[in-house]
């Protein structure tokens, strides 16, 4: 039988090589994924998805705990973790279903196997112990990443946890120590914290949230303290010795050496690339500190492999690497008007209470970069809406150019921002400057006036406050 | 502190410039109002001056540097006191000539200026259709004066974006270098061998002709009136002037009476002197007349402004005086750019008829064909007359068929009747 020929072939069936897939296949080119294991890869499976399922459980379990503040009586409220981890699960059950469906419909063959590179336009499908080649024009590698170990802090499954343990808990444990401050750990601490764990957060750094605006993190930082969430900035785990009860940790804070007890441990300290077994070395593909080397085009080094996504390095978003999904397919297929990605346009955002998202430069990058900076903020306390829901906490930051008007970054912390952010994030796509923003009408009453207050704000008009 | 002297902006259309000539070396004395050096532009040579004082402290560009962009620092002054070291680090700190930093520099330092004021910049507004630029675009593109309309927009179908406009000085620098990839589709090298033709490069004149004139006939919608001027009344009575005034030394050309009927004609038919302004039509209340002008390696059309108050004598002598200096490229912006109405002659080399591309922000132009004998018919006879035959190209958006067609007729009354020009 001859081997199977495509115009594209995607290694990986994560947000970016399904979303790559389609794209090639409805540009008219023949396209397929490879997947080892689940088909929407961490996002849809083990990450964004049943994350923000569980997250949603401790929002409405929250929620309900405050229900006198609203007038409503609620007695006996208790919750059943394994109903919550199971909901989550079906939530990405669902979603996963929803990918192959749409892989089909757009008439993209989905290989299961281990996919890697066996020579110039050929990869080799691994499966059940047997291999098989097919042979693709254009290679688009999207295998993702998986969670970074530090040494002695290797997840066991049992008392340290990856991301993908601390999704699926059999119970809320009574004490859980996080190490690293990013949004995964953060999202975690918030759900274990919500479900009443006693949380610590260690950070390396010298704050929480280190990629944020600093305002934005502190205010977070102020808030998770005001929870009863422990955290220890500038700190280092430099010790862990397990028990059958959990760990004791011994953490170096600033010189000073504490012991601290917790019943789990989440590790949470970045991600690296899935470099190996692809076939990276042998043809040639270059990387670099567990990243596969790309140019702005997506390109690697050799000709006609693609990498996309978390393989190439951070940010390490869903929505990141979709985008360059599109963009890869796209050039493929001669597309003219396609534009390499700009990271200052990629929106992030952490779901933990209260949510934090943000698009562009931080103030302190903007003066760096030698901006001459206007800089406006709006707290949720003046806004008719979020009084009404209850949401008074949070901060709506916009940080401009002086001189040209540009929106060089937005930074927003507090109930819904993760969907408020996308405004800002149209705004600097749209190369809008101050003038337009102030000229839109938000409607009132909403939390998104408050993004028109801080645009406002930034050139000393701001109304209510 | 030591001052940085910027390549200046001569006229509003500038974005670069030949350093022509250094008229100092280093360690030499200026005073304000001192010539420095001299600047070859899209048409002209100029001549900067100091506005400071000090001494040269180092000259950055080197004599003959070909598309030195405006703004760029091209030597440093040293102020009293101050040694060469202090001129090492202005030179060195203001390297590449980024668009920001150059901004930057012009706003700490005070420029030296070219002494020859910039003519009133007239607002660059896009000559065609409207432009989608994104509103940041637009905004750094004011800032810095750059016409968007000469960009292409990279953006979704088309549209000019932050980095378009940032790319802008060097995609002109680049273009230019490179036979104006932007306005030729067709590779004429590849049609040729090698050896089969020696390469010629553009100046900085014929890159604007090549630019302005393809700009032209790509957004104006030309049409042409033709009619024919028996001259023989005009000559009859040039020959009188010029014999009576020949002692004070006038010497009318036919040209010059062309001129001024073409002056008095826009004055006769107001609607008719007008610019074509996007949103608006501006309606001119002076005959600026422009006479195209054939230099070497190219032409330019020097104008000779209010022409419809000016008389025979006086048009006859600015005219020469203009062709003069600009077959020695001295003249200066404000002296050749603007007008409301050209005229280009070809007479002189026996041409018949010709039809002429608009100059804008002109609305029309006026070829003119030479006099010469031909046979005519009055009252049914045929007569002997010298008929020159002139042709009139009009922008459609501004000028309609009829109203181009009476310019003509009250240019063709004048002519015909040169005493009427008395009137």
């Amino acid at each position: 039988m001859a081997e199977k020929s495509y115009d594209v072939v995607v290694v990986g069936s994560g947000p970016g090589g399904y979303v790559a897939a389609i794209r090639a296949s409805q540009l008219g080119l023949k396209a397929a994924v490879v997947e080892r294991s689940e088909i929407g890869g961490i996002c849809l499976n083990w990450g964004c998805i049943p994350t923000k399922a569980l997250l949603r459980s401790a929002e409405i379990y929250h929620n309900i705990e405050r229900a006198e503040e609203f007038g409503l009586k609620v007695e006996g409220l208790s919750f059943d973790g394994t109903k919550i981890v199971e909901r989550s699960r079906a939530v990405a059950g669902q979603l996963s279903q929803g990918v192959q469906f749409l892989l089909k419909k757009n008439k993209v063959d989905v290989i299961v196997g281990n996919g890697s590179l066996s020579g110039k336009g050929k990869i080799k499908v691994e499966a059940d112990g047997k291999a098989t080649e097919i042979s693709a024009k254009n290679i688009i590698l999207a295998t993702g990443a998986r969670a970074r170990t530090l040494p002695g802090l290797e997840p066991d499954g049992d008392t340290i946890w990856s991301y993908r343990e601390a999704m699926v808990p059999k119970s809320i444990p009574k004490s859980v120590l996080v190490i690293g401050s990013g949004a995964i750990g953060i999202e975690f601490a918030s759900f274990y914290k919500t479900f009443g764990a006693d949380v610590t957060v260690v950070e390396l750094l010298d704050r929480v949230l280190p990629v944020e605006d600093e305002e934005i993190s502190a205010f977070a930082a102020k808030s998770f303290k005001k929870q009863g969430m422990n955290l220890l900035t500038g700190a280092k785990v430099t010790d862990l010795k397990k028990s059958k009860t959990g760990v004791t940790a011994t953490i170096d804070i600033g010189g000073k050496t504490e012991t601290l007890k917790a019943e789990k441990v989440i590790s949470a300290v970045g991600i690296t690339g899935n470099i190996e077994d692809i076939g990276l070395e042998k043809a040639g593909v270059k990387t670099d500190r567990g990243h596969v080397t790309v140019n702005e085009w997506c390109e690697t080094s050799v000709p006609n492999v693609y990498a996309i996504g978390d393989l190439v390095g951070p940010p390490w978003l869903a929505h990141k690497a979709s985008h360059e999904g599109v963009m890869v397919a796209e050039r493929i297929a001669g597309v003219k008007t396609v534009h390499p990605m700009d990271a200052s346009k990629i929106p992030g955002c952490t779901y933990c209470h209260p949510q934090v998202a943000s698009v562009g430069m931080t103030e302190a990058a903007a003066k760096d970069a030698g901006h001459d900076v206007k800089v406006g903020r709006f707290p949720f306390i003046g806004n008719g809406k979020a009084i009404a829901l209850g949401e008074a906490e949070g901060l709506i930051k916009t940080v401009f150019d002086a001189k040209t008007g540009e929106l060089l970054g937005a930074h927003m912390v507090g109930a819904e921002v993760t969907e408020l952010i996308q405004g800002y994030t149209i705004a600097r796509q749209l190369e809008t400057t101050e003038a337009d923003l102030m000229a839109t009408v938000f409607p009132h009453p909403t939390l998104s006036e408050m993004m028109h207050e801080s645009v406002l704000d930034a050139f000393g008009r701001a109304l209510h406050i | 502190m030591p001052i940085p002297i910027l390549m200046p902006a001569l006229s509003p259309t500038m974005e670069e410039g030949t350093l022509a000539k250094w008229l100092v070396k280093e360690g030499d004395e200026v005073r304000s109002g001192d010539l420095i050096a001299e600047i070859e532009t899209d048409k002209a040579t100029m001549e900067v001056e100091a506005v400071d004082e000090g001494t040269v402290g180092k000259l950055l560009v080197a004599e003959g540097t070909e598309g030195v962009p405006v703004n760029e620092t091209i030597a440093v002054i040293l102020e009293e006191g101050e040694d060469a070291s202090a001129a090492e680090n202005v030179g060195s700190s203001t390297p590449a000539p980024k668009p920001a930093a150059q901004a930057e520099t012009a706003d700490q330092a005070k420029p030296v200026k070219a002494e020859a004021a910039p003519p009133k910049a007239a607002k660059s507004k896009p000559a065609g259709g409207r432009v989608f630029a994104s509103p940041l675009a637009k905004r750094i593109a004011k800032d810095k004066g750059i016409d968007l309309s000469a960009i292409t927009g990279s953006g979704p179908r088309g549209r000019i974006v932050k980095t378009d406009v940032e790319a802008a000085p060097k995609t002109a620098a680049r273009a230019a270098g490179k036979a104006q990839a932007s306005m030729s589709s067709i590779d004429a090298r590849a049609f040729y061998e090698a050896e089969t033709y020696d390469e010629i490069p553009l100046n900085s004149m014929r890159k604007t002709i090549a630019r302005r004139l393809t700009q032209s006939k790509q957004e104006i919608p030309h049409y042409y009136l033709t009619i024919d001027c028996v001259l023989d009344e005009l000559l009859k009575v040039r020959k009188h002037l010029n014999a009576e005034g020949a002692d004070a030394g006038v010497k009318l050309s036919v040209n010059d009476f062309i001129v001024r009927a073409a002056a008095l004609a826009l004055k006769k038919v107001p609607e008719a002197n007008v610019s074509f302004a996007d949103d608006a039509l501006l309606q001119h209340h002076h005959s600026d007349v422009g006479i195209a002008v054939a230099l070497e390696g190219g032409l330019i059309t020097p104008i000779i402004r209010r022409a419809d108050e000016k008389g025979l004598a006086e048009i006859s002598a600015e005219a020469k005086e203009l062709a003069a200096r600009a077959r020695d490229k001295k003249l200066s912006p404000a002296e050749f750019e603007g007008g409301s109405f050209s005229v280009s002659n070809l007479g002189m080399f026996g041409i018949k008829n010709f039809t002429a591309v608009i100059n804008p922000p002109q609305a029309a132009i006026m070829a003119v064909g030479a006099g010469e004998p031909r046979p005519i018919i009055v009252d049914g006879e045929v007569k002997a007359a010298t008929v020159m035959t002139v042709t009139l190209s009009c922008d459609h958006r501004a000028i309609d068929g009829a109203l181009g067609a009476q310019l003509l007729a009250a240019f063709k009354s004048y002519i015909e009747y040169p005493p009427s020009m008395l009137l």
